[in-house]
This record gives C-alpha cells, structure tokens and sequence, in this order.
C-alpha cells in the first residue's frame, strides 16, 4: 500500500538532522532573581520599543487629528489653568504660560506613565494568558509612550520659550539630566507596582487615579513654592507639620529643577516692579542636586520593592486576569 | 542526545476561589471569609524529554497537562519544583494571540514576532515568506480588523513557524481551520521533525500522538500517571478516561436515584438505599443504553456481575493469532481471502460481561475497522482456565502491508479494562495481485455502447 504523503519512518535517525549551535538554557521556577529578570528585559528591548510604538499608534488610529489628541488635553488644561489662576485670581506670576508647562510637563508624563503602568498587565490580558515574555515590558511600554508625548510637550515649550525671548538658565540645564533620571526611576517604580497590585484588586487603578489628583494640587505646579514656603519661613503658618509632609514629595524637587532650569528666575519683577517669590533665591546647585540624588535614591528603593512585588505575583497573571 | 526539557518536582497550586471578589469594597464586606478551595493542578510532576523528541501529553479536560504547558513555556511559574528548557521555546498557546485590530498586517508581524522573541531584523530576512506562507500578500497593509477569521489564523501560524524555535510547543492549535490549512500544520510538524526540533504536543486526541509522537506521558488530576511509547500512553490513558466515566456515571446515577426516590410517593416500598441502589442501577442503565440488547439487560439484570472483583481474578490475554481461513487452504493472510484473529486468553475466575474487541490501523495510526461483541446480543462468559475468543472475516478487504493492530478485553460497560495490547500486534496482508490502495473492493467492469439509433449530433 501507498500513502501520497509518507511520513518519514520515526525510530530510525536517516532523516533526522541533528541541530547544531549552543542553547540558551533556561529555568522557569517559582522565583527568579532581580537579575535575571533584567537580562530578560533587556533580552526582550525590541519587543518594549514595538510595544510602545503600538501604544501611540492604536490609539489614535482611525481619527483625523490622530496624535494631535494627545497634546489637546494637556493643552486645554494649561489654558484653563492659565484663565483661573492668571486672569480671575491674579496670581502675578510674570510669563505664567512657561511656569505652568515646566511644571505640567513633568507632571503630564508621570501621571500618564504611572497610570498607564498600572492598566497595562490587565489591558493586555489576552497576551499575558498565551504568551511567555517578560511581565515587566507592558508597563514599561507605557513608561516610554509617556516619554514619547514629553518629547513632543518639550518641543510646544521651546516653541513657547523662543515666542515669549526668554532663555533658560544655562547652568541649572545639566540638572534636568538626573531630574529625569529621577522622574524615569519614580514613575516606573510606582507604575509597576500598582500594575501588580491592580491585577488582583481593580481598586487599585481607581484609587490611583485619587492619589494622583491630590498628589497634582501637593506639587507646585500651578502655584509657586515661595507661596507655601514663605509663610513658614517668617513665622506666619502653624502649620509646620503639614510642610514637612508637603517637603517629602518625591515629584516637588524635580519640578523645582525644571522650573529652575527652564523658567530660569527665582524672584522676577511683577507688575508695578515688585518682585514676587517663584523658587529660593539663595539656593545653588547643590541644594537641587542634593535633592535629586535623595529622589534616584528612594526612587531606586521602591523599585526594587516593586520589582519584587511584582515577581511574587507575576506567577499567577495569567490565572487571575 | 541531550535533554531539552527536563522537568523537576513541579507542582502548581491554585486557589479556587468560589465567588471572585476583586473590588475593595467586596473585599470588606467579605474579610477574612472568602471562600476557597485548594487546588493542586500538578503535583510533583517529573519529566525529562529528550531533543529531536516529538512528546504528546495525553490527558482530559482538567487533568493539568494545559498548566504543565503554560509552565514550561513560562507563561506562569509553578508553585514549586522548576522546569529547564534547553534552547529557543516557541509556545503556539493561541494564534495570532496580541494581534492589533487597529493595526496592519505587517505592523502586527513585526509586533507579534517581537512578542515571541524575534529581531526586527530576523523579521527582515524572512519577512515575505511570511506573507507568502499566510497567503496574505494582497492584504498585508489592510488592517487586521477587516481580516476574515482565517486569514487571522493564517498569520499568526505563519509568524508562529518563522521563529526557528528549538523546542515547539503546541496545545492543540492544530485541531483549528481548515483541512487545508491543517494539512499545512501537519506538513511543518513533519518538517519540524525531519530538522530534529523537540516538540511538545498537548492534546486528549490518542489518534494524533500515535500519528506524530515518538513518546508520550499521561497526566490525570495533576499527576503523571504513564510514560512511555505511544501505544502504553494511549492505554494507559484509556484506562484513566474509563475510571473516570465510570466515576461520573456513577455520580451522575446516584443524583438521578435520589431524585427518583425523592419523587417516589410515600405508599412506594422503598428498601434500604442500598438494596434500592443496586436494582435501580442496572434498570437506568438498561434504559440509558439504546443498543439491542436492551431487552437482554432488562430481563436479566445482573446484579452480580457489577461486583466482578477485579483485584482477586484476572483475565489475560496470553497470545493473539492471525491465521488464513480453514476453507482457504493457505498458510498466510491474503487479500480477499478468509481470515481469522484468535485471542488466547486465561482466566482466573468466572467473568460474566466479556467484550473482546479487535482495532485494525493503518500505518499512519488511524483505525480502519473495529470487531467486537459490543453491538451483538451474545453474553460471552469466561469461566476459570484459559480459551480462545475467535474472530472470523470471510472476507478480508485490506490490500498488501503490515498493519498494527490492537487486541482487548474489557467488561460490558467498559468500567473494567480485563487486558488491553495497544498495538502490540502486527496484521501482515499479501496480496496476489497489483492492487494499490488500502482495501480491495470487488468490482465488476462492464461496458456500455451508446445506441445505434441515438443520432449524432449536428445533422
């Protein structure tokens, strides 16, 4: 008898060629370290830069303004802000529209970057049930399209800088690289955490979203630091405790740096040449510096805590989503 | 050969939780009172395969052999025990698992591959083949929202097959499109095969690891409960799926008791639920059959036969024969000629339900026939001592070759598997003419003349 397609005759090796080149062996165990896990990231880089290519595409695909979305929300914002505080309650910060953007720039990608993390294992759900790769690249993906939309927030700001003449402060400039270091390290560590707690209770995501509106109003992003400062330094508040608490915003001393760097005045004239308080007048690089490293410090901390949170639970996603 | 896939102690515990509760407030309202279940869905599993092995793990619905994939794939991680996979893992779980509606054909290959562990580079060089291997060539840049589900399916093997993996594992994705494009699945195990890849195959269809498997393991209830060749591991694997059976049957017969006497009235002589179990059981298992022995069954319920002890007698098949007709006056099987298949057998008690049964494959393990007592009205008894069952075909259709076959005995109800030989016997056929095929089939050639009188066409 003759089948059309005989399969090759298996016990006997005549067809079977042997598969030569070395195999990267691997162990799959209920814990993996820190380290391994980072090779595997760093093994899987390609699939974090698609990934997030594909969170700032499929966004807004199918829309005719596309991208232009995902400036008009911090966009209106900064207007709205910039009516309120500027027209209706006369704060009297001179050039207001680039304090706002130093500050809601850094404030946009974190509170994007953080929440988008946190979503980012239960939205991608049919991919963490059928497919092996590492768990941390969703909320990573989203770390970076957040990235992404800074990029393009930082080119509307230079825009603005160069229509409004004003320069920033040239030698705080070298202080935006570990301002972002931090930034990049705080919102990782908090988005991957949240990402593994949200998993199991949903809550997580909405009380988030809480935590980052109060979070928003303890950052001086809309109001100066001097305004919260100044009445503790000359005795007026009693309210020390509450400064301390406020001081202890991992978020404040990078939009300090920002607004120190970018908007570049501590003290400018107002109108009527009465100067108003922005940011410390006395205060060098190192009183920015020191900050920073404190931030990378912590931020770093949390996250290998959240790292390791996250590689507790990571074993069950797929389970439980 | 080396080891690609060995598997230590692994066990996987899961927390059946009865309601889910994952918001906060559900969370309070039920503190510290959230009903679970334990649940091991493997227990200290340990399991080496070796490369160029083609593996099936055989098992029903729930048995854990889905968790043992997903944790050597490293989709989740066991509870305990660890699993080392030597070389490149491709795991087709799902195809076309992550696609993007939104996106593209080609942006999804690039997203999907890098998604399985490919360079945008490797993705490159092979890129075309491929779309041609999905036969998407027209509708590559469409996005993959207006792709029929076919297409959908076509890409994601595609991507899938392109990765070069080392080790494949597949959970019965093959079982999904087409015959067309399952002959296409087909063709890449073999390929894959022929290249001395490892693959994995996880399945509860015995017919595919006899096709494509060089060894297989049987998982029931998370543990493994048979290893070995193809043919050990689908009767190791019979047996399991049978205890089962029997086990729901039995559930299922004393849910439909208790409703029967709940609904009995009060006047009705109800025995002791014992007594009233055992006669109700053959009456609703008389009912349930739909054979033509019912009426066998219902005039003789045979109480005693259900408590045939299997542990204390035994029943073996002691050798199986394959002799040419008497009345043929040959010494060998032939092809159109009488045939008969004689199963000795000994015995060690009185058996009452003997169903001997006898499967006939072809090569590439797919049955041709099937001979058993199981449809006739005849109650075969098997006494003490050792006999014959004897088979006869007046007329055998197979054409020339060697053909496994697998002999049998089990009880009526198939709860009790006497002695099963999982394709330990081979059936050679020769036949005396130069027929091709698989079976002769007697045909008389005649031919027709069109009538004289039918005019021709056109005048």
């Amino acid at each position: 008898m003759v089948a059309p397609t005989e399969l090759p005759a298996r016990g006997t090796d005549a067809a079977v060629t042997p598969r030569s080149g070395d195999r990267p062996l691997r162990v799959v165990a209920p814990k993996i370290s820190l380290r391994k896990r980072a090779q595997a990231v760093w093994e899987y880089r390609e699939l974090l830069g698609e990934m997030t290519r594909k969170e700032l595409t499929v966004q807004y695909k199918n829309s005719i303004l596309g991208f232009l979305w995902s400036m008009l929300n911090p966009a209106i914002n900064l207007v709205v802000y910039f009516v309120v505080f500027q027209l209706i309650l006369k704060n009297g910060i001179p050039r207001f529209a680039i304090y706002l953007m130093c500050g809601t720039l850094v404030w946009n990608f974190f509170s994007m970057g953080v929440s988008g993390a946190c979503g980012s294992i239960v939205g991608n759900s049919p991919i963490i049930k059928k497919v092996a790769f590492p768990r941390e690249i969703p909320a990573l993906a989203q770390i970076g399209s957040a990235l992404t939309q800074m990029g393009f927030q930082t080119i509307v700001l230079v825009i603005f800088l160069v229509a409004f003449r004003s320069g920033p402060a040239v030698a705080y400039l070298p202080l935006l690289v570990p301002a972002m270091l931090a930034l990049v390290l705080l919102a990782t560590a908090i988005g991957i955490l949240f990402a593994a707690l949200n998993v199991k209770l949903r809550d997580v995501g909405y009380l988030l979203g809480i935590g980052l509106q109060v979070w928003f109003w303890g950052t001086p992003i809309v109001y100066t630091y001097a305004q919260i400062r100044d009445p503790i330094q000359f005795g007026h508040s009693h309210y020390l405790w509450l400064f301390v608490l406020y001081r202890l915003n991992p978020v404040t001393p990078i939009v300090l740096t920002f607004q120190r760097a970018i908007y570049s005045v501590t003290s400018p004239k107002g109108a009527g040449g009465v100067a108003v308080h922005i940011l410390p007048d006395h205060a060098g690089l190192w009183w920015y510096g020191w900050q920073l490293l404190a931030v990378i410090g912590f931020a770093s901390a949390l996250l290998i805590f959240a790292l390791t949170v996250f590689a507790n639970r990571e074993g069950n996603f797929a389970e439980q989503l | 050969m080396a080891t690609a896939i060995e598997v230590r102690g692994v066990s996987k515990h899961f927390r059946l939780y009865h309601e889910q509760f994952t918001s906060l407030k559900e969370r309070m309202l039920h503190w510290g009172k959230v009903p679970y279940e334990d649940f091991w869905a493997l227990k200290d599993v340990e399991l080496e395969i070796q490369e160029g092995q083609t593996f099936g793990l055989l098992g029903h619905n729930g048995s854990g052999k889905s968790t043992l994939l997903k944790c050597t794939a490293g989709i989740i991680q066991p509870t305990s025990g660890e699993i080392m996979t030597r070389g490149r893992v491709a795991a087709l779980l799902e195809l076309g698992a992550g696609f993007q509606p939104a996106m593209s054909g080609r942006e999804n290959i690039y997203l999907n591959a890098s998604l399985l562990g490919m360079s945008r580079k490797y993705v490159d060089s092979c890129f075309d083949d491929i779309v041609a291997f999905a036969e998407l060539e027209q509708f590559i840049d469409n996005q993959v929202k207006y792709y029929s589900s076919g297409m959908y399916v076509r890409l994601g093997f595609a991507v899938a097959v392109h990765m070069d993996p080392d080790i494949l594992i597949v959970d019965e994705v093959l079982a999904v499109g087409d015959e067309l494009f399952q002959r296409k699945c087909f063709d890449r195990v073999r390929q894959f095969q022929r290249e001395g890849r490892t693959i994995v195959v996880v399945t509860h269809s015995p017919d595919l690891v006899r096709q494509v498997c060089d060894r297989a393991a049987v998982l029931d209830h998370g543990s493994l409960v048979g290893l070995g060749s193809p043919a050990e591991a689908v009767r190791s694997y019979r047996e399991h799926l049978l205890r089962r059976q029997a086990y729901l049957d039995a559930g299922e017969m004393t849910e439909m008791l208790t409703l029967a006497q709940s609904d009995a009235s009060p006047a009705a002589e109800v025995p002791s639920l014992q007594a009233g179990r055992a006669s109700d059981t053959s009456a609703v298992e008389g009912a349930a059959r739909s054979d033509p022995d019912t009426a066998v069954h219902d005039s003789d319920p045979r109480d005693g036969a259900r408590s045939t002890p299997v542990g204390e007698s035994t029943l073996t098949i002691s050798y199986v024969h394959f002799e040419p007709g008497h009345s043929s006056g040959k010494s060998y099987v032939e092809t159109g000629a009488a045939m008969e298949v004689v199963i000795g057998y000994s015995s060690t008690g009185t058996f009452t339900d003997v169903v001997p049964t006898v499967t006939v494959y072809d090569n590439k393990g797919v049955v041709l026939f099937t001979a058993s007592t199981k449809l006739s009205p005849t109650e075969i008894e098997v006494t003490p001592g050792s006999g014959e069952f004897v088979f006869s075909f007046d007329s055998m259709p197979l054409l020339d070759g060697d053909y496994p076959v697998t002999v049998g005995v089990t009880s009526y109800d198939e709860y009790t598997v006497y002695d099963w030989q999982e394709q330990q016997h081979t059936l050679s056929v020769i036949t005396r003419n130069s027929q091709t095929g698989l079976i002769f089939v007697p045909a008389r050639i005649t031919v027709r003349h069109a009538f004289a009188s039918q005019a021709p066409v056109g005048t």
